[in-house]
Protein backbone atom coordinates (compact mmCIF):
# COMPACT_ATOMS: atom_id res chain seq x y z
CA UNK A 1 0.00 0.00 0.00
CA UNK A 2 2.57 2.08 1.34
CA UNK A 3 4.82 1.53 -2.06
CA UNK A 4 1.06 2.14 -4.14
CA UNK A 5 0.73 5.48 -2.67
CA UNK A 6 4.16 6.44 -3.41
CA UNK A 7 3.91 5.71 -6.99
CA UNK A 8 0.69 7.05 -7.48
CA UNK A 9 2.32 10.76 -5.96
CA UNK A 10 5.19 9.99 -8.39
CA UNK A 11 3.53 9.94 -10.95
CA UNK A 12 0.80 12.84 -10.13
CA UNK A 13 3.89 14.96 -9.60
CA UNK A 14 4.24 17.86 -12.15
CA UNK A 15 0.64 17.57 -13.60
CA UNK A 16 -0.85 20.15 -12.53
CA UNK A 17 -4.54 18.75 -13.92
CA UNK A 18 -4.69 15.21 -12.59
CA UNK A 19 -3.94 15.85 -8.96
CA UNK A 20 -4.86 14.07 -6.10
CA UNK A 21 -8.28 16.89 -5.45
CA UNK A 22 -9.36 16.33 -9.22
CA UNK A 23 -9.33 12.54 -9.24
CA UNK A 24 -11.35 12.89 -6.39
CA UNK A 25 -14.13 14.61 -8.72
CA UNK A 26 -13.61 11.54 -10.94
CA UNK A 27 -14.06 9.28 -8.32
CA UNK A 28 -17.62 10.60 -6.60
CA UNK A 29 -18.59 11.15 -10.17
CA UNK A 30 -18.21 7.58 -10.67
CA UNK A 31 -19.93 6.42 -7.65
CA UNK A 32 -22.83 9.16 -8.87
CA UNK A 33 -23.32 8.08 -12.01
CA UNK A 34 -23.27 4.46 -10.78
CA UNK A 35 -25.75 4.55 -8.41
CA UNK A 36 -28.02 6.77 -10.58
CA UNK A 37 -28.08 4.31 -13.31
CA UNK A 38 -28.22 1.51 -11.05
CA UNK A 39 -30.98 2.33 -9.22
CA UNK A 40 -33.04 3.84 -12.29
CA UNK A 41 -32.42 0.16 -13.78
CA UNK A 42 -33.47 -1.57 -10.82
CA UNK A 43 -36.37 -0.18 -10.19
CA UNK A 44 -36.94 0.56 -14.03
CA UNK A 45 -37.28 -3.23 -14.46
CA UNK A 46 -39.36 -3.97 -11.16
CA UNK A 47 -42.30 -1.52 -12.78
CA UNK A 48 -41.42 -3.18 -16.87
CA UNK A 49 -42.66 -6.84 -15.81
CA UNK A 50 -46.39 -6.33 -14.79
CA UNK A 51 -46.43 -3.23 -17.26
CA UNK A 52 -44.67 -5.82 -20.40
CA UNK A 53 -47.86 -8.62 -19.13
CA UNK A 54 -50.21 -5.07 -19.26
CA UNK A 55 -49.27 -4.34 -22.90
CA UNK A 56 -50.00 -7.38 -24.19
CA UNK A 57 -53.44 -7.77 -22.55
CA UNK A 58 -56.87 -8.05 -24.71
CA UNK A 59 -58.14 -5.61 -22.48
CA UNK A 60 -58.22 -1.73 -24.27
CA UNK A 61 -58.41 -0.09 -20.53
CA UNK A 62 -55.02 -1.98 -19.21
CA UNK A 63 -53.42 -1.74 -22.76
CA UNK A 64 -53.99 1.58 -24.49
CA UNK A 65 -53.00 3.23 -21.30
CA UNK A 66 -49.34 1.78 -21.22
CA UNK A 67 -48.98 2.16 -24.43
CA UNK A 68 -49.36 5.49 -23.93
CA UNK A 69 -47.05 5.79 -21.50
CA UNK A 70 -44.38 3.90 -23.07
CA UNK A 71 -45.06 5.90 -26.73
CA UNK A 72 -44.80 9.50 -25.00
CA UNK A 73 -41.30 8.28 -22.95
CA UNK A 74 -39.76 6.86 -25.76
CA UNK A 75 -40.76 9.56 -28.30
CA UNK A 76 -39.46 12.94 -26.24
CA UNK A 77 -35.62 13.21 -25.11
CA UNK A 78 -34.41 12.39 -21.83
CA UNK A 79 -33.44 15.84 -21.23
CA UNK A 80 -37.24 17.09 -21.51
CA UNK A 81 -38.45 14.78 -19.19
CA UNK A 82 -35.56 15.41 -16.77
CA UNK A 83 -36.58 19.18 -16.39
CA UNK A 84 -39.91 18.69 -16.51
CA UNK A 85 -39.52 16.55 -13.01
CA UNK A 86 -36.44 18.83 -11.60
CA UNK A 87 -38.74 22.02 -12.11
CA UNK A 88 -42.41 20.32 -11.69
CA UNK A 89 -41.72 18.18 -8.47
CA UNK A 90 -42.62 21.04 -6.55
CA UNK A 91 -45.79 21.71 -8.12
CA UNK A 92 -47.11 19.09 -5.86
CA UNK A 93 -49.10 20.41 -3.21
CA UNK A 94 -47.70 20.28 0.33
CA UNK A 95 -44.82 18.15 -1.14
CA UNK A 96 -42.18 21.49 0.25
CA UNK A 97 -43.87 20.78 3.88
CA UNK A 98 -43.70 17.07 4.15
CA UNK A 99 -40.80 15.30 5.00
CA UNK A 100 -39.96 13.99 1.46
CA UNK A 101 -38.74 17.34 0.83
CA UNK A 102 -35.38 16.47 2.63
CA UNK A 103 -34.68 14.05 -0.79
CA UNK A 104 -36.77 16.06 -3.26
CA UNK A 105 -34.19 18.81 -2.70
CA UNK A 106 -31.24 17.40 -3.98
CA UNK A 107 -31.28 16.84 -7.73
CA UNK A 108 -30.31 13.45 -7.33
CA UNK A 109 -34.17 11.75 -6.82
CA UNK A 110 -35.56 13.98 -9.48
CA UNK A 111 -33.29 12.97 -11.46
CA UNK A 112 -34.05 9.26 -10.45
CA UNK A 113 -37.63 9.89 -11.02
CA UNK A 114 -37.10 10.88 -14.59
CA UNK A 115 -34.29 8.08 -15.39
CA UNK A 116 -36.33 5.52 -14.24
CA UNK A 117 -39.31 6.46 -15.85
CA UNK A 118 -37.92 6.60 -18.98
CA UNK A 119 -36.11 3.51 -18.83
CA UNK A 120 -39.04 1.59 -17.35
CA UNK A 121 -40.96 2.65 -20.69
CA UNK A 122 -38.04 1.31 -23.13
CA UNK A 123 -37.75 -1.93 -21.01
CA UNK A 124 -41.51 -2.39 -21.04
CA UNK A 125 -41.67 -2.42 -24.88
CA UNK A 126 -38.22 -4.61 -24.81
CA UNK A 127 -40.07 -7.48 -22.27
CA UNK A 128 -43.49 -6.80 -24.85
CA UNK A 129 -41.87 -8.11 -27.83
CA UNK A 130 -40.14 -11.12 -25.98
CA UNK A 131 -43.34 -12.02 -24.40
CA UNK A 132 -45.08 -11.67 -27.94
CA UNK A 133 -42.48 -13.72 -29.35
CA UNK A 134 -43.24 -16.72 -27.48
CA UNK A 135 -42.95 -19.95 -29.64
CA UNK A 136 -46.95 -21.09 -29.84
CA UNK A 137 -45.74 -24.63 -29.37
CA UNK A 138 -44.36 -23.52 -25.42
CA UNK A 139 -47.75 -22.05 -24.96
CA UNK A 140 -49.94 -25.00 -26.33
CA UNK A 141 -47.90 -27.62 -24.38
CA UNK A 142 -48.02 -25.42 -21.31
CA UNK A 143 -52.04 -25.68 -21.53
CA UNK A 144 -52.12 -29.18 -22.49
CA UNK A 145 -50.66 -29.58 -19.13
CA UNK A 146 -53.83 -27.23 -17.96
CA UNK A 147 -51.89 -24.58 -16.50
CA UNK A 148 -53.90 -21.23 -15.72
CA UNK A 149 -52.33 -18.23 -17.58
CA UNK A 150 -51.21 -16.67 -14.05
CA UNK A 151 -48.89 -19.97 -13.52
CA UNK A 152 -47.87 -20.57 -17.59
CA UNK A 153 -46.94 -16.44 -17.42
CA UNK A 154 -44.72 -17.08 -14.10
CA UNK A 155 -43.23 -20.69 -15.35
CA UNK A 156 -43.14 -20.77 -18.97
CA UNK A 157 -43.58 -17.70 -21.20
CA UNK A 158 -41.73 -14.96 -18.56
CA UNK A 159 -38.44 -17.18 -18.31
CA UNK A 160 -38.23 -17.62 -21.47
CA UNK A 161 -39.03 -14.03 -22.78
CA UNK A 162 -36.24 -12.87 -20.00
CA UNK A 163 -33.91 -14.94 -22.02
CA UNK A 164 -34.89 -13.41 -25.35
CA UNK A 165 -34.92 -9.69 -24.17
CA UNK A 166 -31.16 -10.22 -22.74
CA UNK A 167 -29.85 -8.81 -26.01
CA UNK A 168 -31.93 -6.24 -26.07
CA UNK A 169 -32.19 -5.35 -22.81
CA UNK A 170 -27.83 -5.01 -22.41
CA UNK A 171 -27.91 -2.33 -25.06
CA UNK A 172 -30.61 -0.36 -22.60
CA UNK A 173 -28.13 -0.87 -19.89
CA UNK A 174 -25.92 1.06 -21.76
CA UNK A 175 -28.09 3.39 -23.38
CA UNK A 176 -29.05 4.15 -19.95
CA UNK A 177 -24.93 4.66 -18.76
CA UNK A 178 -24.63 7.12 -21.84
CA UNK A 179 -27.95 9.01 -20.85
CA UNK A 180 -27.01 9.59 -17.55
CA UNK A 181 -24.53 12.37 -18.83
CA UNK A 182 -27.50 14.58 -19.16
CA UNK A 183 -27.70 14.43 -14.82
CA UNK A 184 -24.97 16.97 -15.27
CA UNK A 185 -27.26 19.78 -16.42
CA UNK A 186 -28.87 19.52 -13.32
CA UNK A 187 -26.51 20.29 -10.89
CA UNK A 188 -25.70 16.83 -10.25
CA UNK A 189 -22.02 16.18 -10.00
CA UNK A 190 -21.77 12.81 -12.16
CA UNK A 191 -19.20 11.50 -13.96
CA UNK A 192 -19.76 14.06 -16.93
CA UNK A 193 -20.39 17.00 -14.24
CA UNK A 194 -16.92 16.32 -12.63
CA UNK A 195 -15.53 16.49 -16.33
CA UNK A 196 -16.88 19.62 -16.58
CA UNK A 197 -15.71 21.15 -13.73
CA UNK A 198 -12.16 20.37 -14.25
CA UNK A 199 -12.32 21.68 -17.70
CA UNK A 200 -13.55 24.59 -16.09
CA UNK A 201 -11.53 25.21 -13.71
CA UNK A 202 -8.58 24.37 -15.70
CA UNK A 203 -9.64 25.12 -19.16
CA UNK A 204 -8.13 22.10 -20.65
CA UNK A 205 -11.15 20.57 -22.64
CA UNK A 206 -9.03 17.27 -23.71
CA UNK A 207 -7.92 16.33 -20.90
CA UNK A 208 -10.55 16.67 -18.50
CA UNK A 209 -12.88 15.30 -21.52
CA UNK A 210 -11.10 12.10 -23.06
CA UNK A 211 -10.32 11.16 -19.70
CA UNK A 212 -13.91 10.87 -18.58
CA UNK A 213 -14.86 9.53 -22.27
CA UNK A 214 -12.13 6.29 -21.75
CA UNK A 215 -13.80 6.00 -17.58
CA UNK A 216 -17.43 5.78 -20.08
CA UNK A 217 -15.89 3.88 -22.49
CA UNK A 218 -14.33 1.00 -19.93
CA UNK A 219 -17.93 1.00 -17.82
CA UNK A 220 -19.58 0.30 -21.42
CA UNK A 221 -17.25 -2.27 -22.00
CA UNK A 222 -17.81 -4.41 -18.95
CA UNK A 223 -21.36 -4.27 -19.12
CA UNK A 224 -20.99 -5.63 -22.80
CA UNK A 225 -18.85 -8.06 -21.09
CA UNK A 226 -21.38 -9.07 -18.19
CA UNK A 227 -24.32 -9.40 -20.88
CA UNK A 228 -22.07 -11.99 -23.29
CA UNK A 229 -21.28 -13.88 -20.71
CA UNK A 230 -25.17 -13.77 -18.82
CA UNK A 231 -26.04 -14.63 -22.82
CA UNK A 232 -23.55 -17.80 -23.25
CA UNK A 233 -24.82 -18.92 -20.25
CA UNK A 234 -28.34 -18.35 -20.63
CA UNK A 235 -28.89 -18.48 -24.70
CA UNK A 236 -26.97 -21.65 -24.81
CA UNK A 237 -29.97 -23.80 -26.11
CA UNK A 238 -30.53 -21.73 -28.82
CA UNK A 239 -26.75 -21.77 -30.75
CA UNK A 240 -25.73 -23.96 -33.40
CA UNK A 241 -24.03 -27.18 -31.16
CA UNK A 242 -20.26 -26.93 -31.78
CA UNK A 243 -18.02 -29.70 -33.43
CA UNK B 1 -55.61 29.18 -26.06
CA UNK B 2 -52.44 28.60 -24.14
CA UNK B 3 -50.66 31.89 -22.98
CA UNK B 4 -46.78 31.18 -24.01
CA UNK B 5 -46.17 34.53 -22.17
CA UNK B 6 -44.22 36.13 -25.08
CA UNK B 7 -41.84 32.94 -25.82
CA UNK B 8 -43.95 31.44 -28.24
CA UNK B 9 -42.29 33.09 -31.82
CA UNK B 10 -38.81 32.12 -30.33
CA UNK B 11 -39.86 28.43 -29.29
CA UNK B 12 -41.04 27.96 -32.89
CA UNK B 13 -37.59 29.51 -34.05
CA UNK B 14 -36.07 26.75 -31.64
CA UNK B 15 -37.87 24.70 -33.20
CA UNK B 16 -36.81 25.30 -36.53
CA UNK B 17 -33.68 25.33 -35.68
CA UNK B 18 -34.46 20.89 -33.80
CA UNK B 19 -35.63 20.30 -37.30
CA UNK B 20 -32.82 21.94 -39.24
CA UNK B 21 -30.18 20.37 -37.36
CA UNK B 22 -31.85 17.41 -36.91
CA UNK B 23 -31.81 16.88 -41.08
CA UNK B 24 -28.65 18.20 -41.70
CA UNK B 25 -26.90 15.99 -38.82
CA UNK B 26 -28.91 13.05 -40.90
CA UNK B 27 -27.73 13.61 -43.94
CA UNK B 28 -23.87 14.09 -42.81
CA UNK B 29 -24.47 10.56 -40.91
CA UNK B 30 -25.92 8.92 -43.99
CA UNK B 31 -22.68 9.82 -45.74
CA UNK B 32 -20.61 9.03 -42.92
CA UNK B 33 -22.16 5.84 -42.68
CA UNK B 34 -21.76 4.65 -45.80
CA UNK B 35 -18.55 5.40 -45.95
CA UNK B 36 -17.88 3.75 -42.72
CA UNK B 37 -19.64 0.39 -43.95
CA UNK B 38 -17.52 0.37 -46.86
CA UNK B 39 -14.44 1.00 -44.65
CA UNK B 40 -15.89 -2.35 -42.38
CA UNK B 41 -16.54 -4.28 -45.61
CA UNK B 42 -13.21 -3.39 -46.98
CA UNK B 43 -10.49 -6.32 -47.47
CA UNK B 44 -7.63 -3.52 -46.69
CA UNK B 45 -7.05 -4.63 -42.78
CA UNK B 46 -5.77 -0.82 -42.14
CA UNK B 47 -9.55 0.31 -43.61
CA UNK B 48 -10.80 -2.58 -41.92
CA UNK B 49 -9.46 -0.84 -38.65
CA UNK B 50 -10.10 2.55 -39.14
CA UNK B 51 -13.56 1.50 -39.37
CA UNK B 52 -14.04 -0.86 -36.03
CA UNK B 53 -12.19 1.87 -34.00
CA UNK B 54 -14.10 4.42 -35.20
CA UNK B 55 -17.80 2.73 -34.33
CA UNK B 56 -16.30 1.31 -30.99
CA UNK B 57 -15.23 4.56 -29.60
CA UNK B 58 -18.19 6.34 -30.83
CA UNK B 59 -20.49 4.18 -29.43
CA UNK B 60 -18.83 3.52 -26.12
CA UNK B 61 -18.80 7.47 -24.87
CA UNK B 62 -21.84 9.30 -24.25
CA UNK B 63 -23.16 11.36 -26.73
CA UNK B 64 -23.09 14.65 -24.20
CA UNK B 65 -19.30 14.02 -23.60
CA UNK B 66 -18.49 14.04 -27.37
CA UNK B 67 -20.75 16.99 -27.95
CA UNK B 68 -18.64 18.81 -24.91
CA UNK B 69 -15.17 17.39 -26.60
CA UNK B 70 -15.71 18.85 -29.50
CA UNK B 71 -17.73 21.71 -28.96
CA UNK B 72 -15.54 23.05 -26.37
CA UNK B 73 -12.22 21.67 -27.43
CA UNK B 74 -12.93 22.19 -31.15
CA UNK B 75 -11.91 26.08 -30.76
CA UNK B 76 -9.30 25.43 -28.94
CA UNK B 77 -7.59 22.82 -31.52
CA UNK B 78 -8.95 24.99 -34.14
CA UNK B 79 -6.89 28.06 -33.28
CA UNK B 80 -3.78 25.84 -32.18
CA UNK B 81 -4.21 25.11 -35.64
CA UNK B 82 -4.48 28.39 -36.85
CA UNK B 83 -1.53 29.86 -34.58
CA UNK B 84 0.78 27.16 -36.09
CA UNK B 85 -0.29 28.78 -39.83
CA UNK B 86 0.84 32.12 -38.23
CA UNK B 87 3.63 30.98 -36.91
CA UNK B 88 4.88 28.96 -39.81
CA UNK B 89 3.32 30.92 -43.04
CA UNK B 90 2.08 34.13 -41.47
CA UNK B 91 -1.25 33.54 -42.64
CA UNK B 92 -4.13 35.27 -40.11
CA UNK B 93 -6.81 34.25 -40.28
CA UNK B 94 -9.19 33.61 -36.91
CA UNK B 95 -12.34 30.75 -37.19
CA UNK B 96 -15.20 31.02 -34.74
CA UNK B 97 -16.67 27.42 -33.74
CA UNK B 98 -20.25 28.08 -34.81
CA UNK B 99 -22.65 26.14 -32.27
CA UNK B 100 -24.69 25.11 -34.66
CA UNK B 101 -22.18 23.97 -37.06
CA UNK B 102 -20.62 22.27 -34.18
CA UNK B 103 -23.84 20.51 -33.47
CA UNK B 104 -24.40 19.50 -36.54
CA UNK B 105 -20.85 17.87 -36.87
CA UNK B 106 -21.32 16.17 -33.81
CA UNK B 107 -24.66 14.44 -34.14
CA UNK B 108 -23.44 13.40 -37.71
CA UNK B 109 -20.23 11.84 -36.65
CA UNK B 110 -21.99 10.03 -33.76
CA UNK B 111 -24.74 9.02 -35.73
CA UNK B 112 -22.15 8.26 -38.56
CA UNK B 113 -20.87 5.34 -36.30
CA UNK B 114 -23.99 3.92 -35.86
CA UNK B 115 -25.63 4.36 -39.51
CA UNK B 116 -22.33 2.16 -40.38
CA UNK B 117 -23.33 -0.55 -38.78
CA UNK B 118 -27.30 -0.37 -40.42
CA UNK B 119 -25.41 -0.13 -43.47
CA UNK B 120 -23.20 -2.94 -43.07
CA UNK B 121 -25.23 -5.52 -41.97
CA UNK B 122 -27.95 -4.28 -44.85
CA UNK B 123 -25.09 -4.85 -47.65
CA UNK B 124 -24.17 -7.36 -46.37
CA UNK B 125 -28.03 -8.94 -46.76
CA UNK B 126 -27.53 -8.40 -50.75
CA UNK B 127 -27.52 -11.65 -52.17
CA UNK B 128 -24.26 -11.65 -54.50
CA UNK B 129 -26.14 -13.35 -57.15
CA UNK B 130 -28.00 -9.95 -57.73
CA UNK B 131 -24.54 -7.89 -58.61
CA UNK B 132 -23.37 -11.36 -60.63
CA UNK B 133 -26.41 -10.83 -62.28
CA UNK B 134 -26.37 -6.96 -63.23
CA UNK B 135 -22.38 -7.62 -64.23
CA UNK B 136 -23.56 -10.37 -67.05
CA UNK B 137 -26.06 -7.42 -68.14
CA UNK B 138 -22.80 -5.48 -68.78
CA UNK B 139 -23.75 -2.75 -66.50
CA UNK B 140 -20.58 -0.93 -65.42
CA UNK B 141 -19.33 -0.57 -61.50
CA UNK B 142 -20.67 2.23 -60.89
CA UNK B 143 -24.41 1.75 -62.91
CA UNK B 144 -24.82 -1.54 -60.96
CA UNK B 145 -24.48 0.04 -57.46
CA UNK B 146 -27.05 2.64 -58.46
CA UNK B 147 -29.59 0.42 -59.97
CA UNK B 148 -28.98 -3.00 -57.92
CA UNK B 149 -27.05 -3.11 -54.91
CA UNK B 150 -27.78 -0.02 -53.38
CA UNK B 151 -31.87 -0.01 -53.76
CA UNK B 152 -31.28 -3.79 -52.61
CA UNK B 153 -29.63 -2.76 -49.66
CA UNK B 154 -31.92 0.15 -49.09
CA UNK B 155 -34.34 -2.33 -48.25
CA UNK B 156 -32.82 -3.90 -45.28
CA UNK B 157 -31.30 -0.46 -44.07
CA UNK B 158 -34.40 1.45 -43.85
CA UNK B 159 -35.58 -0.20 -40.51
CA UNK B 160 -32.46 0.46 -39.36
CA UNK B 161 -32.23 4.28 -40.73
CA UNK B 162 -35.87 4.81 -39.37
CA UNK B 163 -34.35 3.90 -35.31
CA UNK B 164 -31.41 5.87 -36.06
CA UNK B 165 -33.42 9.07 -36.80
CA UNK B 166 -35.63 8.72 -33.87
CA UNK B 167 -32.56 8.57 -31.59
CA UNK B 168 -31.02 11.34 -33.54
CA UNK B 169 -33.95 13.51 -33.30
CA UNK B 170 -34.38 13.44 -29.70
CA UNK B 171 -30.35 14.00 -29.26
CA UNK B 172 -30.81 17.23 -30.66
CA UNK B 173 -31.78 18.12 -26.96
CA UNK B 174 -28.45 17.97 -26.27
CA UNK B 175 -27.23 21.16 -27.84
CA UNK B 176 -28.81 23.54 -26.12
CA UNK B 177 -26.83 22.58 -23.19
CA UNK B 178 -23.43 23.71 -24.73
CA UNK B 179 -25.38 27.14 -25.87
CA UNK B 180 -27.06 26.58 -29.21
CA UNK B 181 -30.53 28.04 -29.06
CA UNK B 182 -33.06 25.35 -29.99
CA UNK B 183 -36.05 24.47 -28.53
CA UNK B 184 -34.75 22.73 -25.57
CA UNK B 185 -33.06 25.87 -24.30
CA UNK B 186 -35.87 28.24 -25.20
CA UNK B 187 -37.92 25.66 -23.09
CA UNK B 188 -35.37 25.93 -20.33
CA UNK B 189 -34.85 29.51 -20.02
CA UNK B 190 -38.41 30.44 -19.99
CA UNK B 191 -38.93 28.13 -17.38
CA UNK B 192 -36.31 29.81 -15.20
CA UNK B 193 -37.60 32.93 -16.06
CA UNK B 194 -41.98 32.41 -15.46
CA UNK B 195 -41.00 28.89 -12.92
CA UNK B 196 -43.83 27.02 -15.09
CA UNK B 197 -42.08 24.07 -16.04
CA UNK B 198 -45.69 22.19 -17.75
CA UNK B 199 -46.39 25.56 -19.93
CA UNK B 200 -43.03 25.36 -21.66
CA UNK B 201 -41.78 21.77 -21.35
CA UNK B 202 -45.03 20.05 -22.64
CA UNK B 203 -45.60 22.00 -25.88
CA UNK B 204 -41.93 20.79 -26.52
CA UNK B 205 -42.66 17.46 -25.99
CA UNK B 206 -45.52 17.32 -28.35
CA UNK B 207 -43.45 18.85 -30.99
CA UNK B 208 -40.99 16.23 -30.68
CA UNK B 209 -43.62 13.30 -30.37
CA UNK B 210 -45.44 15.07 -33.82
CA UNK B 211 -42.27 14.99 -35.84
CA UNK B 212 -41.72 11.21 -34.54
CA UNK B 213 -45.05 10.36 -35.52
CA UNK B 214 -44.91 12.13 -38.94
CA UNK B 215 -41.64 10.72 -39.56
CA UNK B 216 -42.77 6.96 -38.40
CA UNK B 217 -45.53 7.61 -41.00
CA UNK B 218 -42.95 8.41 -43.69
CA UNK B 219 -40.61 5.50 -43.04
CA UNK B 220 -43.97 3.34 -43.42
CA UNK B 221 -44.39 4.52 -47.06
CA UNK B 222 -40.76 4.52 -48.02
CA UNK B 223 -40.46 0.83 -46.76
CA UNK B 224 -43.77 -0.14 -48.76
CA UNK B 225 -41.98 1.47 -51.39
CA UNK B 226 -38.67 -0.82 -51.43
CA UNK B 227 -40.17 -3.46 -50.67
CA UNK B 228 -41.85 -3.28 -54.26
CA UNK B 229 -41.28 -6.96 -55.42
CA UNK B 230 -40.71 -8.27 -52.54
CA UNK B 231 -44.18 -8.64 -50.77
CA UNK B 232 -46.09 -11.23 -50.15
CA UNK B 233 -49.07 -10.73 -52.59
CA UNK B 234 -46.33 -9.66 -55.02
CA UNK B 235 -47.03 -11.80 -58.19
CA UNK B 236 -43.32 -12.91 -58.51
CA UNK B 237 -43.62 -14.91 -55.39
CA UNK B 238 -46.41 -17.02 -56.36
Amino acid sequence: MEQLNSWFTALLSGNAIFTANTLGFYWNGLVTTIQLVFLSLLIGVILAVPLAIGRGSKRRWIKLPIYAYTYVFRGTPLLIQLYLVYYGVVFFDGIQDSIFWVVFKQAFFPALIAFTLNTAAYTTEIFHGAIKNTAKGEIEAARAYGMSRRLMMRRIILPSAFRRALPAYGNEVIFMLHASAVASVVTIMDLTGAAYYVYARFYAPFQAFIFVALIYLCLTFGIMFVFRKLEKRLLAHLRPRGA
Amino acid sequence: MIDLQGYGPRLLDGALVTFELAVLSLILAVILGLLTASAKLSRNRFVHGIGTLYTTLIRGVPDLVLMMLLFYGGQIGINMLTDQLYYAFDIDIFINVNAFVAGVITIGLIFGAYMGETFRGAFQAVEEGQMEAARAYGMSGWLAFRRVRFPLMMRHALPGIGNNWMVLLKTTALVSIIGLTDMVRVAAEATKATHEPFLFMLPVAVIYLLIATLSEWGFARLTKRYNVGFGESSEWNN
